[in-house]
Protein backbone atom coordinates (compact mmCIF):
# COMPACT_ATOMS: atom_id res chain seq x y z
CA UNK A 1 0.00 0.00 0.00
CA UNK A 2 2.26 2.31 1.08
CA UNK A 3 4.91 1.38 -1.78
CA UNK A 4 2.15 1.97 -4.59
CA UNK A 5 1.76 5.14 -2.98
CA UNK A 6 4.96 6.07 -3.62
CA UNK A 7 5.09 5.06 -7.15
CA UNK A 8 1.89 7.73 -7.67
CA UNK A 9 3.81 10.47 -6.17
CA UNK A 10 6.51 9.64 -8.25
CA UNK A 11 4.70 9.50 -11.45
CA UNK A 12 3.12 13.05 -10.87
CA UNK A 13 6.51 14.29 -9.74
CA UNK A 14 7.56 13.23 -13.50
CA UNK A 15 4.51 14.63 -14.86
CA UNK A 16 5.15 17.81 -13.88
CA UNK A 17 8.22 17.71 -14.43
CA UNK A 18 7.70 16.66 -18.26
CA UNK A 19 4.57 19.49 -18.34
CA UNK A 20 6.75 22.48 -16.88
CA UNK A 21 9.03 22.92 -20.38
CA UNK A 22 6.24 22.70 -22.19
CA UNK A 23 4.02 25.33 -19.92
CA UNK A 24 7.51 27.39 -20.00
CA UNK A 25 7.51 27.99 -24.15
CA UNK A 26 4.14 29.01 -24.49
CA UNK A 27 4.52 32.25 -25.96
CA UNK A 28 2.87 35.43 -24.28
CA UNK A 29 2.15 39.18 -26.27
CA UNK A 30 4.33 41.32 -23.72
CA UNK A 31 7.44 38.43 -24.02
CA UNK A 32 7.25 39.53 -27.55
CA UNK A 33 6.08 42.48 -27.69
CA UNK A 34 10.25 43.72 -26.15
CA UNK A 35 11.86 41.73 -29.24
CA UNK A 36 10.45 43.08 -31.75
CA UNK A 37 9.89 46.75 -33.48
CA UNK A 38 7.14 48.69 -34.95
CA UNK A 39 7.90 48.18 -38.36
CA UNK A 40 6.37 51.88 -39.54
CA UNK A 41 7.28 53.91 -36.24
CA UNK A 42 10.80 52.32 -36.05
CA UNK A 43 10.51 51.80 -32.13
CA UNK A 44 10.15 48.73 -30.19
CA UNK A 45 6.36 47.07 -30.27
CA UNK A 46 5.96 47.37 -26.74
CA UNK A 47 6.22 51.38 -26.59
CA UNK A 48 4.15 51.83 -30.18
CA UNK A 49 0.76 53.33 -30.43
CA UNK A 50 -0.08 53.38 -33.90
CA UNK A 51 -2.36 51.58 -35.98
CA UNK A 52 0.25 49.48 -37.49
CA UNK A 53 1.56 48.45 -34.47
CA UNK A 54 -2.12 47.51 -33.51
CA UNK A 55 -2.29 45.44 -36.60
CA UNK A 56 1.13 43.72 -35.57
CA UNK A 57 -0.20 42.90 -31.89
CA UNK A 58 -2.81 41.24 -33.55
CA UNK A 59 -1.29 39.02 -35.45
CA UNK A 60 1.19 38.08 -32.30
CA UNK A 61 -2.49 37.11 -30.77
CA UNK A 62 -3.75 34.96 -33.43
CA UNK A 63 -0.19 33.53 -33.79
CA UNK A 64 -0.17 32.48 -30.44
CA UNK A 65 -3.81 31.57 -30.29
CA UNK A 66 -2.51 28.64 -32.95
CA UNK A 67 -0.57 27.55 -30.45
CA UNK A 68 3.02 28.87 -32.28
CA UNK A 69 6.00 29.04 -30.03
CA UNK A 70 7.97 32.41 -29.45
CA UNK A 71 10.52 31.35 -32.17
CA UNK A 72 7.99 30.52 -34.96
CA UNK A 73 6.03 33.65 -34.25
CA UNK A 74 9.13 35.66 -34.11
CA UNK A 75 9.69 33.95 -37.79
CA UNK A 76 6.57 34.55 -38.52
CA UNK A 77 7.17 38.34 -38.21
CA UNK A 78 9.96 38.54 -40.12
CA UNK A 79 8.19 36.96 -43.26
CA UNK A 80 5.49 39.55 -42.84
CA UNK A 81 7.32 42.17 -41.74
CA UNK A 82 10.98 41.90 -43.02
CA UNK A 83 14.44 41.28 -41.08
CA UNK A 84 13.85 45.27 -39.57
CA UNK A 85 10.81 43.51 -37.64
CA UNK A 86 13.82 41.88 -35.04
CA UNK A 87 14.85 44.63 -32.68
CA UNK A 88 18.59 44.00 -34.02
CA UNK A 89 20.72 46.94 -36.07
CA UNK A 90 20.89 46.54 -39.69
CA UNK A 91 24.16 43.76 -40.54
CA UNK A 92 25.02 46.49 -43.66
CA UNK A 93 25.66 50.16 -43.80
CA UNK A 94 25.78 52.11 -40.75
CA UNK A 95 23.87 49.12 -38.53
CA UNK A 96 27.39 47.01 -38.74
CA UNK A 97 29.20 49.55 -36.09
CA UNK A 98 26.80 48.23 -33.50
CA UNK A 99 28.48 44.77 -33.98
CA UNK A 100 31.88 45.94 -35.06
CA UNK A 101 32.49 48.82 -32.02
CA UNK A 102 31.53 46.64 -28.99
CA UNK A 103 33.71 43.60 -30.31
CA UNK A 104 36.87 46.16 -31.20
CA UNK A 105 36.58 48.23 -27.77
CA UNK A 106 37.24 44.40 -26.56
CA UNK A 107 40.31 43.53 -28.55
CA UNK A 108 41.63 47.06 -27.31
CA UNK A 109 40.96 45.95 -23.84
CA UNK A 110 42.30 42.53 -23.91
CA UNK A 111 45.41 43.84 -25.87
CA UNK A 112 46.12 46.46 -23.25
CA UNK A 113 45.63 43.87 -20.39
CA UNK A 114 48.28 41.84 -21.89
CA UNK A 115 50.55 44.64 -22.22
CA UNK A 116 49.65 46.34 -18.77
CA UNK A 117 49.77 42.83 -16.91
CA UNK A 118 53.19 41.90 -17.36
CA UNK A 119 53.99 45.52 -16.02
CA UNK A 120 51.62 45.65 -13.13
CA UNK A 121 53.34 42.30 -12.03
CA UNK A 122 57.21 43.75 -12.14
CA UNK A 123 56.12 46.60 -10.36
CA UNK A 124 54.90 45.13 -7.42
CA UNK A 125 57.55 44.32 -4.57
CA UNK A 126 58.15 40.33 -3.90
CA UNK A 127 56.36 39.09 -1.07
CA UNK A 128 53.96 41.93 -0.59
CA UNK A 129 50.86 40.26 0.71
CA UNK A 130 53.14 37.83 2.34
CA UNK A 131 53.36 38.68 6.21
CA UNK A 132 56.78 37.62 7.70
CA UNK A 133 56.28 35.08 10.56
CA UNK A 134 57.90 36.60 14.11
CA UNK A 135 60.35 35.41 15.52
CA UNK A 136 59.62 33.16 18.83
CA UNK A 137 61.10 33.84 22.47
CA UNK A 138 63.11 31.24 24.27
CA UNK A 139 60.11 30.35 26.63
CA UNK A 140 57.68 30.43 23.72
CA UNK A 141 59.77 27.96 21.62
CA UNK A 142 60.04 25.62 24.52
CA UNK A 143 56.20 25.70 25.20
CA UNK A 144 56.14 24.91 21.40
CA UNK A 145 58.12 21.82 22.01
CA UNK A 146 56.02 20.81 25.27
CA UNK A 147 52.75 20.75 23.46
CA UNK A 148 54.13 19.19 19.97
CA UNK A 149 55.68 16.50 22.66
CA UNK A 150 52.09 15.72 24.38
CA UNK A 151 50.53 15.83 20.98
CA UNK A 152 52.98 13.20 19.79
CA UNK A 153 52.09 10.94 22.90
CA UNK B 1 57.28 57.92 -27.48
CA UNK B 2 54.88 55.28 -26.26
CA UNK B 3 53.42 58.47 -25.20
CA UNK B 4 52.85 59.76 -28.50
CA UNK B 5 51.87 56.10 -29.70
CA UNK B 6 48.70 56.04 -27.18
CA UNK B 7 47.82 60.09 -28.14
CA UNK B 8 47.14 59.34 -31.98
CA UNK B 9 45.72 55.88 -31.30
CA UNK B 10 43.25 57.59 -29.11
CA UNK B 11 42.96 60.30 -31.86
CA UNK B 12 42.61 57.97 -34.25
CA UNK B 13 40.20 56.12 -32.07
CA UNK B 14 38.27 59.20 -31.45
CA UNK B 15 37.96 60.48 -35.38
CA UNK B 16 36.27 57.24 -36.37
CA UNK B 17 33.70 57.68 -34.04
CA UNK B 18 33.05 61.01 -35.04
CA UNK B 19 33.04 59.99 -38.57
CA UNK B 20 30.34 57.06 -38.07
CA UNK B 21 28.13 59.45 -36.09
CA UNK B 22 28.47 61.96 -39.08
CA UNK B 23 27.74 59.01 -41.47
CA UNK B 24 24.66 57.89 -39.53
CA UNK B 25 23.49 61.38 -39.21
CA UNK B 26 24.03 61.85 -42.94
CA UNK B 27 22.00 58.49 -43.65
CA UNK B 28 19.10 59.73 -41.69
CA UNK B 29 18.57 63.01 -44.10
CA UNK B 30 15.91 62.63 -46.64
CA UNK B 31 16.47 61.65 -49.63
CA UNK B 32 14.86 64.53 -52.37
CA UNK B 33 16.57 63.53 -55.73
CA UNK B 34 13.87 62.45 -56.92
CA UNK B 35 11.38 65.65 -56.59
CA UNK B 36 14.75 67.70 -57.37
CA UNK B 37 15.59 65.67 -60.70
CA UNK B 38 11.44 66.78 -61.76
CA UNK B 39 12.12 70.00 -60.90
CA UNK B 40 14.67 70.11 -63.17
CA UNK B 41 12.69 69.09 -66.00
CA UNK B 42 14.29 65.56 -65.80
CA UNK B 43 12.90 61.84 -65.49
CA UNK B 44 15.23 60.00 -63.61
CA UNK B 45 15.25 56.02 -64.58
CA UNK B 46 12.41 54.16 -62.21
CA UNK B 47 13.92 51.44 -59.76
CA UNK B 48 12.95 48.15 -60.35
CA UNK B 49 12.68 44.69 -58.22
CA UNK B 50 11.09 41.65 -58.36
CA UNK B 51 8.81 41.27 -55.96
CA UNK B 52 6.04 38.37 -55.21
CA UNK B 53 2.61 39.64 -55.91
CA UNK B 54 0.01 39.67 -53.04
CA UNK B 55 -2.06 36.92 -53.92
CA UNK B 56 0.25 35.15 -56.07
CA UNK B 57 3.08 34.53 -54.75
CA UNK B 58 5.67 32.87 -55.41
CA UNK B 59 4.90 34.47 -58.65
CA UNK B 60 7.17 37.79 -59.54
CA UNK B 61 6.29 41.39 -61.20
CA UNK B 62 8.39 44.43 -61.34
CA UNK B 63 8.32 47.96 -62.94
CA UNK B 64 10.96 46.31 -65.57
CA UNK B 65 8.23 43.56 -66.63
CA UNK B 66 5.95 46.37 -67.32
CA UNK B 67 8.39 48.61 -69.47
CA UNK B 68 6.47 49.77 -72.39
CA UNK B 69 3.33 50.34 -70.65
CA UNK B 70 2.37 53.44 -67.89
CA UNK B 71 2.72 52.68 -64.46
CA UNK B 72 1.26 54.11 -61.50
CA UNK B 73 3.22 53.01 -58.71
CA UNK B 74 1.71 53.11 -55.26
CA UNK B 75 2.90 52.48 -52.05
CA UNK B 76 0.48 51.82 -49.75
CA UNK B 77 -0.74 49.58 -46.47
CA UNK B 78 -4.20 48.27 -44.70
CA UNK B 79 -3.50 50.64 -42.07
CA UNK B 80 -3.15 53.76 -43.42
CA UNK B 81 -6.28 56.20 -43.10
CA UNK B 82 -5.45 58.29 -46.41
CA UNK B 83 -4.61 54.88 -48.45
CA UNK B 84 -8.35 53.98 -48.07
CA UNK B 85 -9.10 57.80 -49.09
CA UNK B 86 -6.94 57.44 -52.47
CA UNK B 87 -8.17 53.78 -53.20
CA UNK B 88 -10.99 55.00 -55.70
CA UNK B 89 -8.86 57.81 -57.41
CA UNK B 90 -6.77 54.83 -58.19
CA UNK B 91 -9.63 52.77 -59.04
CA UNK B 92 -10.52 55.33 -61.69
CA UNK B 93 -6.92 55.75 -63.15
CA UNK B 94 -6.47 51.92 -63.36
CA UNK B 95 -10.37 51.84 -65.07
CA UNK B 96 -8.71 54.21 -67.37
CA UNK B 97 -5.41 52.80 -68.30
CA UNK B 98 -7.20 49.46 -69.13
CA UNK B 99 -9.45 50.93 -71.55
CA UNK B 100 -6.75 52.53 -73.10
CA UNK B 101 -4.64 49.72 -73.18
CA UNK B 102 -1.71 52.16 -72.26
CA UNK B 103 -0.63 50.22 -68.69
CA UNK B 104 -1.35 49.83 -65.32
CA UNK B 105 -1.54 51.04 -61.61
CA UNK B 106 0.96 48.92 -59.51
CA UNK B 107 0.25 48.79 -55.68
CA UNK B 108 3.33 48.23 -53.53
CA UNK B 109 2.25 46.98 -50.10
CA UNK B 110 5.09 47.54 -47.32
CA UNK B 111 4.55 46.82 -43.61
CA UNK B 112 1.68 44.91 -43.66
CA UNK B 113 0.73 41.35 -43.19
CA UNK B 114 -0.69 39.37 -46.11
CA UNK B 115 -4.04 38.66 -44.70
CA UNK B 116 -4.37 42.87 -43.53
CA UNK B 117 -3.57 43.52 -47.47
CA UNK B 118 -5.97 41.32 -48.93
CA UNK B 119 -8.64 42.34 -46.64
CA UNK B 120 -8.16 45.71 -47.26
CA UNK B 121 -8.28 44.77 -51.22
CA UNK B 122 -11.40 42.88 -50.62
CA UNK B 123 -12.78 45.30 -48.50
CA UNK B 124 -12.14 48.60 -50.85
CA UNK B 125 -12.77 46.73 -54.21
CA UNK B 126 -8.82 47.14 -55.51
CA UNK B 127 -8.79 46.06 -58.93
CA UNK B 128 -5.16 46.78 -59.50
CA UNK B 129 -2.83 44.08 -59.06
CA UNK B 130 0.33 44.61 -55.62
CA UNK B 131 3.40 43.45 -54.72
CA UNK B 132 4.75 42.88 -51.09
CA UNK B 133 7.83 44.63 -50.55
CA UNK B 134 8.74 43.19 -47.18
CA UNK B 135 11.77 44.35 -46.34
CA UNK B 136 11.04 48.20 -47.87
CA UNK B 137 14.20 47.45 -50.56
CA UNK B 138 11.92 49.08 -53.15
CA UNK B 139 10.86 51.79 -50.73
CA UNK B 140 13.86 52.84 -50.01
CA UNK B 141 15.05 52.80 -53.49
CA UNK B 142 12.34 55.29 -53.82
CA UNK B 143 13.32 57.19 -50.89
CA UNK B 144 9.75 56.33 -49.44
CA UNK B 145 9.04 56.33 -45.89
CA UNK B 146 5.96 56.74 -45.53
CA UNK B 147 2.20 55.23 -46.66
CA UNK B 148 0.58 56.47 -49.18
CA UNK B 149 3.24 57.40 -52.12
CA UNK B 150 2.57 57.56 -55.82
CA UNK B 151 5.18 57.51 -59.00
CA UNK B 152 4.01 57.71 -62.22
CA UNK B 153 6.39 55.68 -64.81
CA UNK B 154 6.51 56.74 -68.29
CA UNK B 155 6.32 53.69 -70.79
CA UNK B 156 9.96 54.19 -71.48
CA UNK B 157 11.37 53.46 -67.33
CA UNK B 158 11.26 57.03 -65.98
CA UNK B 159 9.92 58.41 -63.46
CA UNK B 160 7.47 61.51 -64.56
CA UNK B 161 5.53 62.13 -61.15
CA UNK B 162 5.81 61.56 -57.57
CA UNK B 163 3.65 62.51 -54.54
CA UNK B 164 4.15 61.78 -50.86
CA UNK B 165 1.15 61.73 -49.77
CA UNK B 166 -2.27 60.92 -50.48
CA UNK B 167 -3.30 61.28 -54.53
CA UNK B 168 -6.12 63.20 -55.65
CA UNK B 169 -8.17 63.15 -59.20
CA UNK B 170 -6.84 66.38 -60.12
CA UNK B 171 -3.12 65.95 -59.23
CA UNK B 172 -3.77 61.99 -60.95
CA UNK B 173 -5.45 63.48 -64.05
CA UNK B 174 -1.99 66.12 -64.89
CA UNK B 175 0.35 63.21 -63.96
CA UNK B 176 -1.76 61.07 -66.51
CA UNK B 177 -1.27 63.72 -69.10
CA UNK B 178 2.06 63.85 -69.07
CA UNK B 179 2.69 59.97 -70.25
CA UNK B 180 -0.14 59.09 -71.92
CA UNK B 181 -0.03 59.78 -75.66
Amino acid sequence: MRRSGLLLALVAVLLCLTAAPATAQRAALPDIEDEVMCVSCEIPLNVAESAQADKQRDLIRALIAQGRGKEQIKAALVAEYGEDVLALPDRSGFGITAYAIPLALMALLAGGLVVLLPRWRRRTPAGIGVAAAPELSDFEARRLDDELERYER
Amino acid sequence: MKRVTVAVLAAVVAAALIGMLAYGLDAREVDLSIEQALARGERPTAPSRELAVLDAAPATRSVSDLRGKVVVLNFWASWCGPCEAEAPVLDRAQERLERAAAGTVLGVTRDDSTPDSLKFVREHDVTYPSVRDVDTKLARDYASRNVPETFVIDARGRIAAARRGAVDEAWMDEALAKVLP
